[in-house]
Parts: C-alpha cells; structure tokens; sequence
C-alpha cells in the first residue's frame, strides 16, 4: 500500500483531512496582546495561509494550533473536538519550521523515519516509508545524506516528508520558504501544494509574503494586530477588500484624493465612481483605493499637466514583461501607479503629461484623516 | 600569485604560535622520550639507549602509582561530568544573560583555580579538625583530606567548571525547535532526550569528561599540598624523582614516568578532538 493511498480516507463528501476551528483565542505576553480574540475556520483538506504584519500574532496561532503554546482564551478544535488541552505530541499534526529543524546526526531517511519509529513501526517499513516520501518530495535516492549535505531546498523537502510520514491530521506550515532563494522557493511553492492537494490534507500556513499566500492558498486570513481582518479566497480578498487595511496589506493600492458628491458615489480624477461598502456624507473629502490595473492614463495637455484633477507627469517606467507600472506625479504631490500593457505603456514616456482614466468600477473610501 | 601570497601571509602569520608551540611543548616531548630511552653509566658516564627506565615504569610502585592516578583521575571525573552537565543544563536553561556571561567568566576563572592555593582553601575549611570535618565524618568516618577520598573531593573543584565551559557551548547549541519537532512527531520529552538530545550531546559529554580525566590525571600541586605525596600518584612520584627525593640519578625513570602521563593525555586529547568535531558539525549546521 502505498503512502498516499493510506493517508487519510476520504469520506462520503469526497474531502479528505478534517476541520479545524479556532475560536476566540486570545495570548498576552506581558502588555503585548498577540492575539485578540482570534477566530479562523478551516474546512476539511482546505489550505488556509495567515497573512499579516510582523508581529500581527500568526506565528502565535499556528503555535497554539500546533501545541506549542496555550491560549489564555479560547479553543482550538478538530472535527469539533476540543484539543486545546492535548499536549503537542498528543495532538496528530505535522510542522514543517522555518529553519528546517531537521535533526543533525540523523540522515534524511532517518529524519523521515523518526515519528513512525516513536510508533513502534518496523524498521524495513520506515525505511520502505521514507523512500517512498522522499521520492512524493523529489528526494528520491538521498535518504542516506545527512542534513549537512544538503541544501536550504532540500532540507525543507526532508522535513514536509517527515511532517507528512505520520499522517498528520492537520499540516502546520511556519514560513517553511522563507529561508530559500527565490528559484527554490518558486518550484518547492508549487510542490507543497500538488502535495497538500494529493493527499487532501488540512493545512495552515503561515507567511508574510503576499504573492506565496495568494498563489497557494484556498482562502487568505489577513490579520491585524492579533485579530481576523479578513479571511477570503484570493481573487475576492483582492478584488473586495473588506477593511482599509485590507486593501492597503495586500497587493498594491493607490490612494487617490476625492470627495464624495452622492449617495454611494465619489468623485475622483474628475470622474464619478460608484462606491462599493462603507460611504461617508455627501461632501466628505476622502482616498479613493485603486489597484494599479484600474487605472488606465490619457494624453494630457503639457500646459495643465500641473493644475487640473487627476492630471500629472510621468515620473517613472518600471518594465515588469507583458505590464510596465507607471510612476506618476499628480499636481498636488500625490503618487499614483498605473499598470499598462507594455506595448501601450511605451504611449507615455518619462516626462510626458497624463490624466488618469479610473476604470469604472465601485471602488472603496476611507476618510482622510 | 594574489593566492599563493594570500597564503603565504597566513602561515607567516601563525608562524610565531608555531615557534612557541615548538619551544614550549615540542622540544620538552622530545627531551622527556629521548631520556627516558637512554640510561648514563654513573661510572664511566656513558648512554646507551635502552627500555629499562619504561619497563621500571611499569613495575612495582609505579604501577601503583599509575594505576592511583587512573582510579582518581576516573573518580573525580565521573563525579565532575555528571555535576557539570547538570550545571551546564540549568545555566543553558537560564534566560538572565549577564547571569550566563557570569556564570562563564566564573567557570573560566575556577576551572584554572587548582594548586597550592586550592588545597589551602579546602585546608583551612575543613582541614583534620573542626566542625565541617565532624559534620562530613558523621556521614563518612574515615573521610581525610590527606587521603584518596579527600583528594577525589577536592578535584571536582576546578574540574566542575571545565566541565560546565566545555558542555555549556552544546547545550546552547540544542535548538529549541528540534525539542519541538520531536513533539510534534509524537514524542515525549524522555524520547527527545533519548533519541535527538542525547545522542546529539553526547559527543560533547564525553569531551567534557575526557578533558576533566586528563586534566586531574595531570594534576600535581593540589595533590602533594594535600597529601604530601602520601597518596601514589604519578605527578607526585615524578617530582619526587626529579627532585632527588627517593634515589638520586633516577632522572631517567622520571622522563619515562613522565612520558606514559604525555601517551595518557596524548590519548586523551585523540578521543577528545573528533568527539568535539563531530559535536561541532552538529550543532552549528
């Protein structure tokens, strides 16, 4: 039988793994509130990816979820279970660290073999185990390389084998990339997910980095100072912030000067937008939140390249490929950002005069401070 | 070229440390075996070379000699080990690094503090008469400081704290996350330490009491204060020698004496080294 076949069984509704419920967790740390009243849900085989400033408490979750640390509220939950007061080695679930945390004196297959060995498996089965994990990894035929003979990548490789070879409940990823070289982190990115979708198990990953969270995750929790801003999948995440600071956190957002002139309607760069969510008083001056992609630029005249709304003067061209993100500077000393295909971006040199074109799409406000 | 002088600059450099080493430790080794494989006629002065000053060595009261000195040196370093590591274990576990740091610059000063002035603390503590002697002879009656029992106490004085500098750098080097790996692979804590913590410590226990044993092995002053040389020791038998205090002329046979603690303490220092390498490749990868 072979390792993945006997992960977890799928049950009637076709999803493997279980759910997994974080509710209301609070942790201090002296005057440090790092969680504050914390809530997440996750769905059997979802992956979810915590996202969030340094310091927003997400390490402190997936420590509590992992056993490594108990809330001074709150509960976490399996399948409804409560396993808030299990200890860490009682609680099935597999981690894979930051630094890797492999264990230096034994060799990968080792590493691997080391949770079915407290298990009392056979040795000819951990063996048999390992090789059969190491090559699910790309690690096939290095299970005698011990950890110093292997790089960043590989190490981490080793250590999500030897998370997954005690058929974890519930897989707990703590930034497992963030200590690899972009090329490495690009392809072992894509693996953890084919490998998290082969075995269809319930994972929570934690990282700072926005595009790793929105490429694999099922749905984003962004967190902000110990709570939940918002848990979402990615496309809505990005396209409908639910808070500010949503919106600001991920992805990049300009923030366009505008007043409101109507009920749910905004004025900005001389054009009326509908507004989607929360809307201040006719008359309130506020920012305007515009992804770089929603906004489009046009010819401008040289003479009012300085004066009239929504008007300004290429400061900058950053080519990214098939976009080029134009820098530009409006009249009042705002900046904004433009995202144009390359070919119609090369329109508006350095220096030229434009006008911004928001797309006319709702768009959320904030009230300026 | 920019190489070779790179090169060349580096081995200029520890060039003086070389010279020294050749000096002080080097042309000693050479003079200790050269003596101790040849003999002079005390009448008509001549040297030949020969084993006889080895063979004595290991004859007769030098044996005993030898064999008080490994029976000691074991003693104190067993009981030094497993205090030390214990010692070492909680300061690792400490979280006041100016406690740490005083704790290290402590150790670094007493594990250097044997000898004359050693013996006399303990002397003039619990010396042959008086309350703390009465307290230890309640326990144990025949307890002396001028025995073997009394020397095996004194040692563990300066070898605790070698023992402590030479485990403290491993157990700060244990991270925290493998303790956590292994709970979370459904370990307990004795499984960590049996399996992950142990096994990764270990070689740098066994250096630990490797250098303790050698260290009280080569020990001399503390001994002969406290004993005046009436427990067999080698260090103490080789003074004795030299000085002219059994036989005079025996200079020879107190090289040789001399050489079998250098092939001790050599052997000591070849099993020492890996283990430290092999504890060095593991905690800092």
């Amino acid at each position: 039988m072979s390792v993945i076949a006997s992960a977890p069984a799928q049950d009637a509704a076709g999803t493997r793994g279980v759910s997994l419920e974080l509710s209301g967790l609070h942790r201090s740390f002296g005057a440090t509130h790092a969680l504050a009243g914390f809530d997440l849900a996750l769905a059997p085989g979802e992956l979810v990816a915590m996202l969030g400033p340094s310091g927003c408490g997400k390490t402190t979750a997936l420590r509590i979820v992992a056993g490594f640390d108990r809330p001074d509220l709150g509960a976490v939950s399996l399948d409804g279970v409560d396993l808030t007061p299990l200890p860490a080695n009682k609680r099935d679930m597999g981690m894979v660290f930051q630094s890797y945390s492999l264990f230096p004196h034994l060799t990968a297959g080792q590493n691997v073999g080391y949770g079915p060995r407290l298990r009392k498996v056979s040795a000819a089965e951990r063996d048999r185990q390992a090789e059969e994990l190491l090559e699910l990894v790309g690690m096939a035929g290095m299970a005698g390389r011990y950890p110093h003979q292997l790089s960043g990548g590989q190490q981490q490789r080793v250590a999500l084998a030897r998370a997954l070879a005690v058929r974890p409940k519930v897989l707990l990823l703590d930034e497992p990339l963030s200590a690899l070289d972009a090329k490495v982190r690009l392809q072992l990115r894509d693996e953890i997910r084919r490998i998290q979708q082969e075995f269809g198990i319930t994972t929570l990953f934690v990282t700072h980095d926005q595009e790793e969270a929105l490429s694999m995750a099922d749905r984003v929790a962004v967190m902000r100072a110990g709570k939940l801003e918002q848990c979402a999948a990615p496309a809505e995440l990005y396209d409908r912030p639910a808070t500010a600071f949503v919106a600001q956190f991920v992805g990049t957002m300009n923030h366009l000067p505008g007043q409101v002139v109507g009920a749910a309607k905004v004025r900005v760069a001389d054009r009326e937008l509908p507004v989607d969510g929360a809307c201040p008083a006719e008359g309130t001056e506020v920012n305007v939140l515009l992804r770089p992609e929603s906004l489009d630029l046009e010819p401008a005249a040289e003479a009012s390249a300085a004066g009239r709304p929504g008007e300004g003067q290429v400061m900058l061209a950053t080519f990214l490929g098939a976009t080029t993100r134009l820098t530009v500077r409006l009249g009042d000393g705002t900046e904004a950002k433009a995202d144009l295909p390359s070919h119609r971006a090369v329109e508006f040199p350095v220096g030229s005069a434009v006008r911004l074109a928001p797309a006319p799409r709702p768009v959320l406000v904030v009230e300026r401070g | 070229m920019t190489r070779l002088f790179t090169k060349l600059g580096a081995w200029g450099a520890v060039l003086p440390l070389l010279g020294y080493c050749a000096i002080a430790l080097g042309f000693p080794v050479w003079a200790i075996l050269w003596e101790g494989l040849h003999q002079t006629n005390p009448t008509t002065q001549q040297t030949t070379v020969t084993f006889a000053n080895l063979t004595a060595s290991w004859h007769g009261i030098y044996l005993t000699g030898l064999l008080t000195s490994l029976r000691l040196s074991l003693l104190s370093s067993v009981i030094s080990a497993v205090v030390g590591l214990f010692a070492a274990y909680a300061i690792s576990q400490s979280r006041g690094r100016y406690f740490k740091q005083a704790v290290l610059t402590a150790s670094g000063v007493l594990a250097n503090f044997g000898g004359i002035p050693l013996a006399f603390c303990f002397i003039a503590t619990i010396g042959t008469g008086g309350v703390f002697l009465s307290w230890i002879q309640n326990v144990w009656p025949s307890f002396s400081l001028e025995t073997f029992s009394g020397v095996a106490l004194v040692y563990p004085y300066f070898l605790v704290p070698l023992m402590v500098l030479t485990t403290l750098p491993a157990l700060d080097g244990l991270r925290e996350q493998w303790k956590e790996a292994s709970a979370n692979l459904g370990g307990t804590s004795r499984q960590y330490w049996r399996h992950v913590g142990g096994p990764l410590l270990l070689p740098a226990a066994l250096g630990g009491f490797v250098l303790c044993f050698g260290s009280a092995f080569a020990a001399y002053a503390t001994a002969k204060a406290l004993t005046s040389g009436t427990v067999p020791l080698v260090t103490t038998q080789i003074a004795n020698i030299l000085s002219g205090n059994v036989i005079a002329g025996e200079d020879n046979l107190g090289m040789a004496l001399a050489f079998n603690t250098i092939i001790i303490c050599g052997l000591m220092m070849a099993v020492y080294l890996p283990l430290r390498k092999r504890s060095a490749k593991w905690l800092e990868s």
